[in-house]
């Protein structure tokens, strides 16, 4: 699902340019994604060369039953010309989104992301997480699609030998893009203003030791998304069950005939017309083997995080001993 | 000797000219009034008082404390107003924008602001409401709760224009704020403050406005807090940029900033102890709160803890590589 680390390096990083944009996407999420509701904006910027510049950004409203006229296109194109009038970039570069606990990988992800990126080359999706955040390190990542799954997509090939032909797996679907945070002279200076007239003592989340139901629940949507996996398994082993089974019959049909067809010969009859044999044994819908692939791709995002976490906790723990062990 | 500056001038009523606002705009310098004391007509209140109170108060400022309600701003907000600044177009010397927030019994506060074009020159000074009454719209259907507070405008002065762009804005919110942020740094620092604006002066005579300054605070969510921690590190690196480190990079990160912070207070004891600094009781009260902080536990019950700990973690670790195995064995059998 993520590119292998020695291909992380090659990718060229997308540039945050002023702090605006992180600040903007918390704050977005603090005020309106309570719960595990999702929150989505869309990001401006340009594209330098062939480097992604993200500038500004703005939010979408949440979708309510209430508003169901509510035109989410001419909301974008009333933003957009208003921000023009500033001087700022109207250009759509990609888009973000807060995830609850990690789940992001769904079919809706891959089309908008695939829609973004079929009219710009460089563009991606932020991924925000804001629990993790809140214990201790800003969790924002940037995905683009691979160059195979977008081909995959253009041509709406979701079939196994679609798949088979294109030759991606669940560790080549999703590329992540490093970021980085510019900052210009002034925010420089903005930001030490701030550390001197701030009066909140900075926290040090990083260092608790008490995140276990933070696991607990990671752990649990795991094993949801596990149980998923298993029954598209199932689903699959009877498809191929079945294929294998209807081979056989056909297999049986076709050396009845012919031998009916010897025996009328010997008789002198007619042989028997050969009816289409396709038309009476239809084959079994294949299941879409894309589920499979975007199940496969979230486990693997689960594991990571989960990996990611119990590293750090094992680095808390040893940190706890050695304290302790000064002491006593 | 205020007084004389208010009123009917013999070349203001000549540069009369209308703005966007429909109202009258803050003429240039005049010469001093032929008659003392007369009224002013015209539902605008005198700038060149304003402007006079307002450069009395300036010095006055930075000494000022708790006056009235405070205003508690998030960093968002002036990250915003410095970007635009830079953003702004040739030849403005300033930008101005509404400020969208929520307002309490006791303090006000700031969460969003957009900004908002304007031409401005020596004469005139003319604001694009529409724009900010669309934008304005446009951010309610995202937070229905914000609503207008006031507007800002980069610059460390408060000018004759500011006064009539304050009246619009008091149109459209009660007691609007003013915010300036001194983006061209000319008092040597980036200062954000904020002023109310009270009538003043002799009822049905002169009449002006006076800025009284309000106190300003930072306030943050947990997150900000976060997200703000981070940017910091971008003030250190030569090229100002960061990149985000993930996993075991950020525990030694903190680990080494709290091996700092102990050192810092072991170079402070020893002065003491050394004689070189008197000792502060408070400071020592401190010290023995941070020791105690560490639990007395007899050393095999510690063990059992933090070994079922590990345990939990490493059992965990080998769970998820078994499902990532798995999962990679299934897509080798059913896809490829």
């Amino acid at each position: 699902m993520l590119a292998q680390h020695s291909t992380v390096s090659l990718v060229r990083p997308c540039f945050l340019s002023g702090s605006q944009v992180v600040l903007k996407i918390i704050k977005h999420y603090q005020e309106e994604g309570q719960g595990s509701e999702v929150v989505q904006g869309v990001l401006l910027g340009l594209v330098v060369e062939d480097r992604l510049e993200i500038t500004n950004c703005f939010p979408f409203p949440q979708h309510t039953e209430e508003d169901a006229d509510f035109d989410e296109v001419q909301y974008q194109m009333e933003m957009m010309r208003s921000l023009r009038h500033v001087n700022i970039d109207h250009l759509h570069v990609g888009w973000y989104q807060s995830t609850f606990y990690g789940s992001f990988v769904s079919r809706a992800l891959l089309d908008s992301q695939f829609s973004y990126q079929h009219a710009i080359e460089e563009s991606v999706v932020l991924i925000y997480d804001p629990i993790k955040t809140a214990q201790g390190s800003l969790s924002l990542k940037a995905y683009r699609l691979t160059p195979k799954l977008m081909e995959i997509c253009k041509e709406k090939d979701f079939s196994a030998e679609g798949l088979k032909k294109a030759a991606v797996g669940y560790e080549n679907m999703f590329e992540e893009v490093p970021i980085v945070i510019k900052n210009s002279h002034l925010i420089s200076v903005l930001l030490w203003e701030l550390e001197e007239k701030s009066t909140v003592p900075s926290k040090h989340e990083l260092l608790s030791l008490s995140s276990s139901s933070h696991l607990e629940k990671s752990l649990q949507m795991l094993m949801d998304r596990v149980d998923d996996m298993s029954q598209d398994i199932v689903k699959f082993n009877t498809f191929s069950r079945n294929t294998s089974k209807q081979q056989q019959q056909k297999h049986q049909y076709i050396q009845r005939r012919q031998q009916e067809n010897t025996q009328r010969q010997s008789r002198g009859e007619p042989p028997l017309p050969e009816e289409d044999i396709s038309k009476m044994f239809k084959p079994p819908q294949p299941p879409p083997r894309m589920d499979t692939l975007l199940i496969a791709g979230q486990i693997n995002t689960y594991c990571q995080t989960v990996k990611e976490f119990t590293s750090q906790n094992l680095g808390k723990l040893f940190m706890a001993e050695a304290l302790q062990g000064h002491n006593s | 000797m205020v007084a004389g500056s208010a009123g009917r001038c013999g070349d203001r009523t000549d540069r009369r000219t209308a703005t966007g606002m429909g109202g009258v705009s803050s003429a240039g310098r005049c010469g001093p009034c032929p008659r003392g004391g007369d009224t002013f007509t015209g539902p605008f209140p005198s700038c060149r008082f304003a402007l006079f109170l307002a450069a009395a108060i300036t010095p006055f400022l930075s000494n000022m404390s708790v006056y009235g309600p405070v205003v508690k701003i998030h960093p968002v907000v002036v990250a915003s107003i410095v970007d635009s600044y830079e953003r702004r177009n040739e030849g403005a010397s300033r930008v101005i924008g509404t400020l969208l927030g929520t307002i309490d019994k006791h303090s006000v506060e700031v969460t969003n602001c957009f900004s908002v074009p304007h031409n401005e020159s020596e004469d005139e000074v003319a604001v694009d409401m529409e724009f900010a009454k669309n934008m304005y719209e446009l951010h309610r259907k995202v937070s229905p709760s914000e609503v207008i507070i006031g507007w800002y405008a980069t610059g460390y002065d408060i000018t004759e224009h500011s006064v009539l762009i304050h009246e619009y804005y008091s149109r459209e919110a009660q007691n609007p704020i003013h915010l300036t942020v001194d983006t061209a740094l000319q008092s040597g620092k980036m200062s954000v403050r904020a002023y109310l604006s009270a009538p003043m002066g002799v009822p049905g005579k002169t009449v002006g406005v006076m800025f009284t300054p309000l106190s300003v605070k930072y306030v943050y969510y947990d997150t900000e807090c976060i997200g703000i921690e981070l940017l910091q590190k971008t003030r250190t690196s030569p090229s100002r940029t960061n990149g985000l480190t993930s996993d075991l990079t950020q525990v030694a990160g903190s680990a080494a900033q709290t091996q700092e912070m102990l050192s810092t207070v072991l170079a402070y004891i020893e002065d003491v102890l050394a004689g070189k600094v008197t000792a502060d009781n408070s400071v020592g009260r401190y010290l023995m709160d941070l020791v105690d902080k560490v639990p007395m536990i007899p050393a095999e019950d510690f063990e059992t803890m933090l070994n079922s700990n590990i345990n939990d973690l490493l059992m965990v670790t080998y769970l998820t590589n078994l499902t990532q195995t798995q999962i990679a064995l299934n897509e080798k059998l059913v896809i490829m």
